[in-house]
This record gives C-alpha cells, sequence and structure tokens, in this order.
C-alpha cells in the first residue's frame, strides 16, 4: 500500500527567501555580503552564560514550546570557541565579571552578545556594593532585553533583533576604524 | 539527663568565676557573652567538659552596633550540642579600632571560612587565622561592606549607568 511522504515536504519546511541577484540559467550572482550574512543570522551558535532566573525563562525559550531552533539557534555550544551569540542571562556579580569577559575573549570573531534581563543590563534591582551594574561595564553588548525575568517571547525578540543585525552587518565592520575604538575602550585587542 | 541551661551556667560560672561572663535566653536560645580575650579559653571549655561537649561550630559572624563606643563588632560563634541537640550562642565586644580576635581555627578546623567571611564582611582581625584573606568578594575591594558606616544611597557612584533602565 503506498504511503504518502506527509514530512519534510516543501510546504512544511520553511525556506529563507534568497537574496537579490542576477540570475540567469545555472548560475546566480549576488553579493559576497549577502551570502555570508544570510548565513550567519540562521545558523546562531548560541552560549547560554545563565546565573539565576531570567536563565530559567532562557530554557523555556529552548524547549518545545517556544523553540528557538525554529530561528536556526538549534544547538547550545557550551564551548565558547565554538559559539557566535554569548546570552548572558542573570545577575553578574563583580566577582564574576573577569570570568564573563574571559568567556567573551575565548570566543573567535564574528562574536554578539545579548544581555537578558535587568540584571545583565543594568545591575536591575541589585543595586550593590557587590553586582556588576551591567556586563556592558566590562563587554560590549549588541542587544538588551528589558524583563525581570523576560518572558520566553521577549528573549525570542532579542534574538529576531541580533539576527537583523547579523544579517546587515558589513562584512569590513569588524576591522573598520570605530569598532577597533569599541574594543579598545573595554581594553580587548 | 538533659542537658539544661542552668546546668550549663552553673559550670561556666564555677570555672571561669568572672563577673563579665554574662548570660541571656533571648527566644529561648542560651546567650553567654565574655570578653574578648576569654573567647578561646571558653570555646575549649565548652568543647572539653563532658557534661557540655559542644563539639560543632554551627557560624561565626559578626553584628556592627555603631553607637556603642568600644565595643562596636560583636563576634557571635553559633555551638551546639549534637549529641543532646542542645544549642549555644557567644558574643564578644571588640572596638572597631582594633578588631583582634584569637582564631578559633586551631579548635574548629571549619572555622577557617567562617572566620575569612567574617573578616571579609566586618573586617575582624583573628589573630593566628593560617590565611586571613577575603573569600567571597572580589580581591580588590578596600572597605569592610556590611559595616553600617556608609550612606544607603552614595551619589558620587560611578558604576550605575541609568542610561538604560534608569531608577
Amino acid at each position: 500500500m503506498p504511503r504518502p511522504v506527509q514530512y519534510n515536504t516543501n510546504e512544511k519546511v520553511k525556506l529563507v527567501d534568497m537574496p537579490e541577484g542576477y540570475m540567469g540559467e545555472g548560475f546566480m550572482a549576488t553579493s559576497f555580503e549577502k551570502v555570508v550574512g544570510l548565513a550567519r543570522k540562521n545558523s546562531l551558535w548560541p552560549l547560554p552564560f545563565a546565573t539565576s532566573c531570567c536563565g530559567i525563562e532562557f530554557m523555556a525559550t529552548m524547549g518545545a514550546n517556544y523553540d528557538l531552533a525554529r530561528f536556526g539557534s538549534e544547538r547550545m555550544g557550551f564551548t565558547p570557541r565554538q559559539c557566535d551569540m554569548l546570552l548572558v542571562a542573570g545577575t553578574i556579580a563583580k566577582k564574576m565579571a573577569p570570568i564573563l569577559r574571559q568567556v567573551y575573549l575565548q570566543m573567535a570573531e564574528p562574536r554578539w552578545v545579548i544581555a537578558i534581563g535587568a540584571c545583565a543590563s543594568s545591575g536591575g534591582i541589585f543595586d550593590s556594593y557587590s553586582v556588576l551594574q551591567g556586563i556592558d561595564q566590562v563587554i560590549p553588548v549588541d542587544v538588551y532585553v528589558p524583563g525581570c525575568p523576560p518572558r520566553p517571547e521577549g528573549i525570542l525578540d532579542g534574538i529576531l533583533k541580533l539576527q537583523e543585525l547579523v544579517e546587515n552587518e558589513s562584512l569590513r565592520r569588524r576591522h573598520s576604524e570605530p569598532y577597533k575604538q569599541l574594543m579598545a575602550s573595554y581594553g580587548i585587542q | 539527663m538533659a542537658l539544661t541551661h542552668e546546668h550549663i551556667i552553673r559550670l561556666l560560672q564555677e570555672k571561669f568565676a568572672d563577673p563579665q561572663l554574662t548570660f541571656e535566653e533571648p527566644y529561648g536560645l542560651l546567650t553567654v557573652t565574655a570578653p574578648a580575650e576569654m573567647n578561646l579559653k571558653l570555646l575549649q571549655f565548652l568543647h572539653d567538659e563532658a557534661s557540655l561537649q559542644f563539639r560543632f561550630l554551627t557560624d561565626i559572624t559578626a553584628v556592627h552596633y555603631p553607637d556603642r563606643k568600644g565595643e562596636e563588632l560583636c563576634v557571635v560563634y553559633h555551638l551546639h550540642n549534637l549529641k543532646e541537640n542542645v544549642r549555644l550562642r557567644m558574643k564578644i565586644y571588640v572596638p572597631v579600632e582594633k578588631p583582634d580576635v584569637f582564631t578559633a581555627t586551631k579548635l574548629f578546623a571549619g572555622a577557617n571560612w567562617m572566620e575569612r567571611e567574617t573578616y571579609d564582611f566586618f573586617g575582624i582581625n583573628f589573630v593566628g587565622h593560617p590565611d586571613l584573606r577575603r573569600i567571597l568578594n572580589v580581591d580588590e575591594m578596600d572597605y569592610f561592606p556590611m559595616r553600617k558606616e556608609y550612606t544607603l544611597e552614595d551619589p558620587t557612584r560611578t558604576d550605575k549607568d541609568d542610561e538604560m533602565f534608569g531608577r
């Protein structure tokens, strides 16, 4: 008895739109930047740096209900050397700041950072001698997700915002003077 | 025979016969207040005496009383007799200018980290401690954060950035 294939048909698998370009029979020409942006955007490898309740919301974001995998971030990498996207979820104590910085330094360029929740963004309610008042004091941050803790929708929104940044980032940005100045302002070579 | 507060008080008074040794029972917990230089003798006696046997050091902490002149810092020992399940609190007071207290690490190995923590937050100088450095806070910290000598909100702070969330 023939069984019709019910999965992996083109209606079920969503494909990204092709970038603008010139197409003819058997070839397609477009700018390298667009292709690289497309590839990077849809295969961001997340590195979770979860220290408290925002981390729990992030776990829900990874779970089946919210399913971050739909956006191309299928697999957590628990080594900074493999990952593109550092997700800092939770309160960072001043004592942990050098460790966070070390993790960031171990990531290879291009790398992006999302600060999830009020604590990672600004210290949150912990206006205290022991808490880092926002991770942007030690590493540069691309996207801030507000909330205490943010809902998984918020975290997904942050990741979609980051995807926009990644897609439109110039290939030369990481060699540009402003970028070098930004890194120098954090004391990173 | 259960270990009663009266028994502990009687033994301590017989042994030390010191008028500076005072006893109170707030919320049913026997609290011994002693002069600072007597802390080790007391701990040793409470530990060794056959009918007392306070052999478990639950915690060491401190309290800052900025208004008590000459005895601003109070070091609190919590002891536990596990056999009889009786607890005891011991307090000693030291001036904030010279917060020297003898270390209990020779008697209780577990006192090591507790004293480091108490030093870290209150600046109690435990004389004879093998490795008295900060344990929880960053090493560069140059003050003792749990002392009540800071304003609630410091307007000169530079590490609080209100750009994103504000207050």
